[in-house]
């Protein structure tokens, strides 16, 4: 006893701090450092969207506080009232809800049975069409925006719903293809060769073997579409812009900027209630966006 | 408070249209599958005859209808009905023809015919809504289009005008050859700013951001990454710039860089720093624009490092640890060679992202400073602020090339397209 209470009193404050207290651990300081860097960075991130709340919170319209209390005095939801009640606010969110849906179907559906012809066989110019997928996501969207918009003038798709989601799904849709066809490409062949020969035509194979093992991804590019054209603004004010009734969200809250700039509370409060859902979401299959996002680029 | 009406508008519209395109994708694929798959007297071959008539006969019924309702349906001009009937005619004769054509020569590539029928929609789909607009851009450049000009722009100078197929009329001559390509390398894009200018700003901002980016997600990673309390709750957190649709973080980052009012400007109070002129400098809105943009983007390259992360296998470490390794060692000579695959093509992608960022420069650059355009925000400015359409259509082939170089030697330089082609 006396050697090993020896020894720990010849441990000084500083070992004990910079030592691991186990083997593979680390150290009390590093640990210590390593919250606060953490905690910092979540301040960081935080406290801007923070203050949103504590605005859309304020009894009076004011941006200006002198105190940097979170919950002010005379805290009231009624900014979240003026919006959903005095507003075209919900009207905005249930268009901007009809077009992502619509954009993420279509993708779907164009993307599902494509990929799969990419992933499973191979013919010519199989390669050049990948190629040309994956050159597809060089091409910034505001390129496009200037043939389609005038394209869009002459068919008369402007100011309309389709021409929106057409003009969306013109990214949604080789995006979707890539995605995937690298899910697919992870699957081995084995299962629907054995589903062959066990008598399946082509067609079972993909719609009775692949596609139900396909959910998740199919799930992930479904939500990822969405969230692209969730918040999109620029397609949208060319394409919609024109048509009071037709805007999006953010089209709706640029316009309530422009009319009510001041009204600090009930901006903020249409933020939140927009971005609620969507950071929900969002945090729900972050899991999985990893795997989606590096697919096809990466192998093994 | 919620506008029915327009609500169940805006419902049919997108129900609507997407029951024409799928109709409109079943017949096709019924005309594809008897010209390439179907054998004589199989029941599948029956119903793709009857279906592909049908399909589109509906389509165009659904086209044609101004509203869904009943009313709707009886109010068409009898000349639709009759449309219809031609429609589903042609299909049938379509069929037929193929059908009979087909059994005489026996046999298509076999191996060809399902790769084929699972890609016509999506080739239908993208050459109609990418590789068209493409094209017709790419003829766009060769005009001076514009607001005033705003007349159809032919064919690489080829006119309707005086021909039968005139539909929209081409008034004007507006073609211009390779003008545009020539003007917007030596005329200002913007009042003032020429392509060089937005070009240098371009970079700047792009490598400055991706830097910060790495370097910030990949320490947060790694800080992340071990048993630690909490660290669901800081992981969380930490995605939520990411979560945010961007254009509310725009919102909320304009007015913390508000002079005033600003969160920015009063921590910077606090400690004792003057208030610094966010919108009103352009320099200092640069620097507004890329301090939003890291804040954005961390958070993805976080993720995606710890993902990376994760997948190393523990017993490198446990092996070099037992080897004597010091922390900064398997730092350098385990983790980052390791990260390598996950991170080149996260910074290709990023890199892309940043480059072609619309969004953070517009909303950022409160007082349009030239300073603070980029190339695709000048674009953006060129095409639909001047209208300058045509001009506009040159300057994006132009940003398109530049974007292109640059992949083509970043995926030969860093070999991250391997895996795409082998699987």
């Amino acid at each position: 006893m006396t050697e090993v209470s020896a020894q720990r009193r010849e441990r000084g404050l500083r070992q004990r701090l910079t030592q691991p207290a186990r083997r593979g651990e680390d150290s009390p300081l590093k640990r210590a450092l390593i919250h606060a860097a953490l905690i910092t960075a979540a301040i960081i991130v935080l406290y801007p969207v923070l203050r949103v709340v504590s605005t859309s919170l304020r009894p009076d319209q004011a941006v200006t506080s002198t105190s940097l209390a979170l919950i002010p005095e005379g805290a009231t939801i009624d900014a979240y009232s003026r919006v959903i009640f005095e507003t075209n606010f919900t009207n905005w969110v249930f268009n901007s809800l009809m077009v992502t849906f619509g954009v993420a179907t279509l993708g779907l559906i164009f993307a599902a049975v494509s990929a799969y012809g990419f992933s499973r066989y191979k013919f010519r110019g199989r390669n050049s069409g990948l190629t040309f997928l994956f050159a597809t996501q060089l091409i910034p969207g505001v390129m496009l925006l200037v043939p389609i918009f005038i394209i869009y003038v002459q068919a008369g798709l402007v100011n309309t719903y389709p021409g929106l989601m057409l003009a969306y799904a013109v990214t949604a849709i080789p995006f979707s293809i890539w995605i995937l066809k690298g899910y697919y490409d992870t699957i081995p062949f084995d299962l629907e060769e054995a589903a062959k020969i066990d008598g399946c035509t082509e067609f079972q194979a993909f719609y009775r073997v692949l596609l139900p093992l396909s959910v998740p991804a199919l799930a992930i590019v479904y939500l990822l579409n969405f969230l692209a054209a969730w918040g999109e603004y620029f397609f949208a004010r060319i394409l919609v812009g024109g048509n009071e009734a037709l805007l999006t969200w953010p089209l709706g809250m640029a316009r309530f900027q422009a009319q009510f700039s001041t009204q600090w509370a009930d901006l903020s409060a249409a933020a939140i209630m927009v971005s609620v859902p969507i950071v929900f979401l969002f945090v729900y299959i972050s899991k999985y966006l990893v795997s989606g996002l590096t697919l096809g680029g990466v192998k093994g | 408070m919620f506008d029915f009406e327009q609500a169940w508008i805006a419902f049919t519209d997108v129900a609507s249209s997407l029951l024409i395109i799928v109709l409109a994708i079943v017949a096709m694929e019924a005309v594809l599958y008897l010209a390439l798959m179907a054998r004589k007297s199989e029941r599948s071959t029956f119903i793709a005859a009857v279906l592909g008539p049908i399909a589109a006969a509906a389509a165009y019924l659904l086209l044609s209808l101004e509203s869904i309702t009943l009313d709707g349906l009886t109010s068409l001009p009898s000349d639709t009905w009759i449309a219809l009937g031609v429609i589903a005619g042609a299909v049938v004769v379509l069929e037929a023809a193929i059908y009979f054509f087909r059994t005489r020569r026996r046999t298509t590539n076999a191996r060809l015919a399902l790769p084929a029928m699972l890609l016509a929609p999506a080739i239908a789909g993208v050459g109609i809504l990418y590789v068209y607009p493409l094209l017709y851009e790419l003829n766009l450049s060769f005009t001076k289009m514009s607001a005033i000009n705003f007349v159809d722009p032919g064919l690489l100078g080829l006119t309707w005008e005086g021909t039968i197929l005139e539909p929209f009329g081409a008034e004007r001559d507006i073609f211009v050859g390779l003008d545009n390509y020539v003007n917007v390398f030596t005329r200002p894009i913007l009042q003032q700013a020429g392509f060089w200018q937005i070009f240098l700003q371009t970079i700047i901002w792009t490598v400055v951001c991706i830097f910060f980016h790495v370097t910030l997600g990949v320490a947060l990673a790694l800080m992340l990454n071990r048993k630690m309390r909490g660290r669901t709750i800081y992981r969380a957190i930490l995605i939520l710039p990411w979560a945010i649709p961007v254009f509310i973080s725009l919102q909320i980052w304009r007015t913390e860089f508000n002079f005033q009012f600003g969160a920015v400007n009063q921590l910077l109070g606090l400690i004792g720093i003057d208030p610094i002129p966010w919108m009103a400098d352009p320099t200092w809105n640069f620097a507004a624009m890329i301090i939003t943009n890291v804040w954005l983007g961390v958070p993805f390259m976080m993720v995606i490092t710890l993902g990376g992360l994760q997948a190393i296998s523990s017993d490198y470490y446990e092996a070099a640890e037992i080897d004597g390794a010091s922390g900064r060692q398997q730092l350098t000579r385990i983790t980052l060679p390791l990260l390598r695959p996950v991170l080149v093509p996260a910074v290709l992608l990023g890199v892309f992202l940043t480059f072609n960022n619309i969004m953070v420069p517009f909303f950022i650059n409160q007082n349009s400073w030239e300073s603070s355009e980029i190339l695709v925000t000048a674009l953006y400015r060129a095409a639909f602020e001047d209208n300058r359409f045509g001009f506009s259509a040159a300057f994006a082939f132009v940003i398109f090339l530049i974007l292109l170089a640059f992949t083509l030697w970043y995926v030969r330089a860093t070999n991250v397209l391997k895996g795409a082609y082998e699987s």
